[in-house]
């Protein structure tokens, strides 16, 4: 075991698959000799070779139609999109192409890629270094994807997805690459070495995928969270003094329908936690769900904290963000129905 | 025939790293003058070596030199000098103050004054820009007040952009400088529609568009150069070779099999590949497209041939993917310098003047950005413009985002 950073456990698991897997490859913008604008990659070049980790052109449908067409030989690529907020260039090769090939060509091809990349907000990196656009892919049938909140995740979950069968969407919550940033912005970062789930092996091990993790037991409310907002679901739980029970989704889609039902069934009250905006968010689709599994057992109605409804601004980004305090509120509202 | 023979997989990279001597022997670069300058009228196909060449006017004794020498008066060039002086000050004050944590973030455009200052000069006022984040050069010749550009790099609450984004990403449509956009590339189509928008409504101003040599992967630039011929757009499409994108080098978006000007041979349309230091080249480059635009005859494309002299933002370090002393040793030189050396030569130009008026520009920059930091920030706490963030997201603002503000104001 070691203690590593998110960025250092992301590393350690493209460091093992590469060594395990010699048709594991990673490409993308600046992920070669420079190991990345966030040093995702750093020292996998040197490591294991100018072809097992390289610098691409600046094209983010190339990258991907270049992954899908290795896919199809038989490869298993990682690619960098640098921000997720420069993946649209790459979303028809991804929806029509990534997500589709197993299903038109009945099995005969697939797509067994994983892409990797940066998102979310807090950083005042302002509209285009911030958003989170994971509902654009898990309404997407044929992809999965995979949002982990702790560097032993982090790892886990990404050789998971090298080896899945099948297109993966990585996100990766940049806010909490050093530490696991609760949302109290005017507070000091605490570093990852702090935090037990920073503790991970050196060597290979999985997360599964479609397996969601209960972070905090509780019987008072269940939050459904994902990602850096898993942190500052934590932080609003201890805020408020409600005994909320904190479920990590960590896969969006296929999602852990059991976790999810097990708990409110429990609780009977649910919030749901995201930073992407709310309208057509995946917090609509988990709200679905929980009606359509846990009608019954509902005694307040489901609450949804999410990011507004408008481009990330850069000055306002903390009245943007949804942070604890507006969660604690969310929260108080469902158990005090 | 039979595969037999096992392939390899092949990734370029540059000829230097951190450690070397930095080597531009592959850097071809044409005797100044030596370039023909044809006929605007001229055939696309007649005029293909000029992707190959390198259009130079400015010589190494800062003499002008052959036929693209756009004979300016001394009075346009040094207007050219003080605006690249100008942009060179507002850059390197902004910078600092990044670094000093007033401000998030900040991209410099040194080393590529001209390209921004000459073209700007080169057209007409009225001409529209559609620029990336390293032209800033456009405002400051235009002349953009300084402190709209600071009020924006410090998300005050004079930013004519409303805090809402990144510093750098400036916008100003009555100064003919389209709204800069963090996602690369895209601008160079629309400054195609814009042009064919003028020439749709038999308006006379033109476009011109600017795109990185590392965007040039995007496939954004292929729409343009292939909506541009085919409506023969009037419009310029300008690639900045800078050799580096962030950390990667031209070769990994092209640029060792071929020039980038080039590509404009297959979509045929006219190339002009330019020394990108050479206020003189620049100048005359940009005003033989835009006349060429102007006649009917539409777009050109040019490279500017130039390099980043400094980091690619605020957020990286040049030294741990390039030789340091790279951009001291380009072998084409720094455009202020040898604008001011041309100035010299022409007898209207001395140390002493450069010296007075890098002072005055200093003053001129610190004053304004004194101006800028008296104006509140924006943010949490000037809690009373933050509805602000649910204006213009529609024209008509609906329901759910009035309800949104409501929450949020508490
Ligand atoms: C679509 C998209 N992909 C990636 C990025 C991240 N990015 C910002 S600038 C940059 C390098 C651009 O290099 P170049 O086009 O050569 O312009 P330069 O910075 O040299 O002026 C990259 C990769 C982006 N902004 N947009
Ligand atoms: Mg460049």
């Amino acid at each position: 075991m070691a203690s590593m950073t998110m960025i250092q456990a992301l590393n350690s698991a493209m460091d093992v698959m590469l060594g395990l897997d010699p048709d594991v490859l990673i490409f993308g913008e600046d992920v070669g000799y420079f190991g990345g604008v966030f040093r995702v990659t750093d020292g996998l070049q040197k490591k294991h070779g100018l072809t097992r980790c390289f610098d691409t052109p600046i094209g983010e449908a190339g990258i991907v139609g270049v992954a899908i067409g290795m896919g199809a030989y038989g490869l298993r690529p990682i690619v960098e999109i640098q921000f997720a907020d420069y993946i649209y260039p790459a979303y028809d090769q991804l929806v029509s192409e990534a997500a589709r090939l197993r299903f038109r060509s009945a099995g005969d091809f697939t797509a067994p890629i994983t892409v990797r990349t940066p998102y979310g907000g807090g950083i005042f990196g302002g509209q285009t270094h911030s958003q989170s656009p994971e509902a654009l892919f898990t309404h997407v049938a044929g992809l999965t994807t995979v949002v982990p909140s702790t560097p032993y995740d982090a790892k886990g979950l990404l050789i998971s997805a090298v080896e899945s069968n099948d297109p993966i969407i990585f996100l990766e919550p940049k806010r909490i690459y050093n530490g696991p940033f609760d949302g109290h912005h005017d507070r000091p970062v605490t570093p990852w070495s702090r935090h037990p789930a920073s503790e991970v092996p050196e060597g290979y091990y999985t997360v599964p995928l479609g397996k969601a993790a209960v972070v905090r037991a509780g019987e008072a409310a269940t939050i459904l969270v994902y990602g850096a907002m898993v942190h500052v679901a934590l932080a609003a739980v201890e805020d408020s003094g409600i005994d909320a029970e904190v479920i990590d989704l960590r896969t969006l889609v296929p999602v852990d329908i059991e976790a999810i039902t097990a708990s409110v069934k429990k609780t009977g009250r649910c919030v749901i936690v995201h930073e992407a905006t709310r309208t057509s968010g995946f917090g609509a689709e988990l709200s679905a769900l929980v009606q359509e599994h846990c009608f019954y057992h509902l005694e307040a109605p489901i609450e949804r904290v999410a990011g507004w409804d408008t481009p990330y601004p850069h000055a306002f980004e903390w009245d943007y963000f949804p942070g604890p305090a507006r969660v604690a509120a969310a929260l108080r509202r469902v158990t005090e129905g | 025939m039979k595969n037999s023979r096992a392939l390899s997989l092949h990734v370029p990279e540059p000829r230097t790293r951190p450690g070397d001597a930095p080597d531009f022997s592959g850097v071809d670069v044409s005797r100044p003058g030596a370039v023909p300058r044809p006929d605007i009228a001229t055939d696309p196909r007649e005029i293909r070596d000029l992707a190959y060449g390198l259009i130079r006017v400015l010589d190494d004794h800062g003499e002008a030199v052959g036929p693209w020498d756009p004979r300016l008066d001394a009075d346009v060039l040094l207007a050219g000098l003080k605006a690249m002086m100008l942009t060179r000050a507002y850059d390197d004050r902004m910078y600092r103050a990044q670094r000093q944590g007033k401000t998030s973030f900040f991209m410099k455009s040194r080393g590529e004054e001209a390209v921004a200052v000459a073209q700007a000069m080169a057209l007409d006022r009225d001409d529209m820009c559609f620029p990336t984040y390293r032209q800033q050069g456009l405002l400051i010749a235009r002349g953009y007040p300084l402190i709209q550009m600071m009020n924006q790099v410090y998300s005050n609450e004079r930013d004519p952009m409303k805090g809402r984004q990144l510093p750098s990403m400036y916008s100003s449509r009555e100064t003919g400088f389209f709204s800069i956009s963090g996602n690369l590339g895209t601008q160079f189509s629309q400054a195609v529609g814009w042009a064919m928008a003028s020439a749709y409504k038999g308006d006379t101003r033109i476009a011109s568009g600017w795109i990185g040599d590392g965007a040039t992967a995007e496939a954004d630039f292929h729409h343009a150069l292939t909506f541009a011929s085919v409506y023969r757009a009037p419009v310029i499409l300008n690639i900045v070779n800078n050799q580096w994108a962030i950390s990667s080098f031209q070769g990994l978006a092209g640029g060792e099999a071929t020039t980038f000007a080039a590509r404009a041979i297959g979509y045929g349309l006219p190339a002009l590949r330019v020394d990108g230091n050479d206020f003189l080249a620049v100048h005359a480059a940009t005003a033989w497209a835009a006349e060429r635009a102007r006649a009917n005859l539409g777009a050109t494309v040019i490279e500017l041939f130039t390099y980043r002299a400094e980091s690619h933002s605020t957020s990286d370090d040049p030294s741990r993917y390039r030789p340091a002393d790279e951009a001291e040793r380009w072998p084409l030189g720094d455009p202020v310098a040898r604008l001011a050396q041309h100035l010299t030569v022409l007898g209207c130009w001395s140390q002493e003047r450069q010296a007075a008026q890098q002072k005055a520009l200093d003053d001129l920059v610190r004053a304004a950005q004194r101006e800028a930091e008296a104006v509140p920030a924006l943010g949490s706490k000037s809690s009373s413009r933050v509805t602000d963030m649910f204006d213009d997201v529609y024209a008509e603002t609906p329901w759910h985002l009035r309800q949104q503000a409501r929450e949020l104001e508490g």
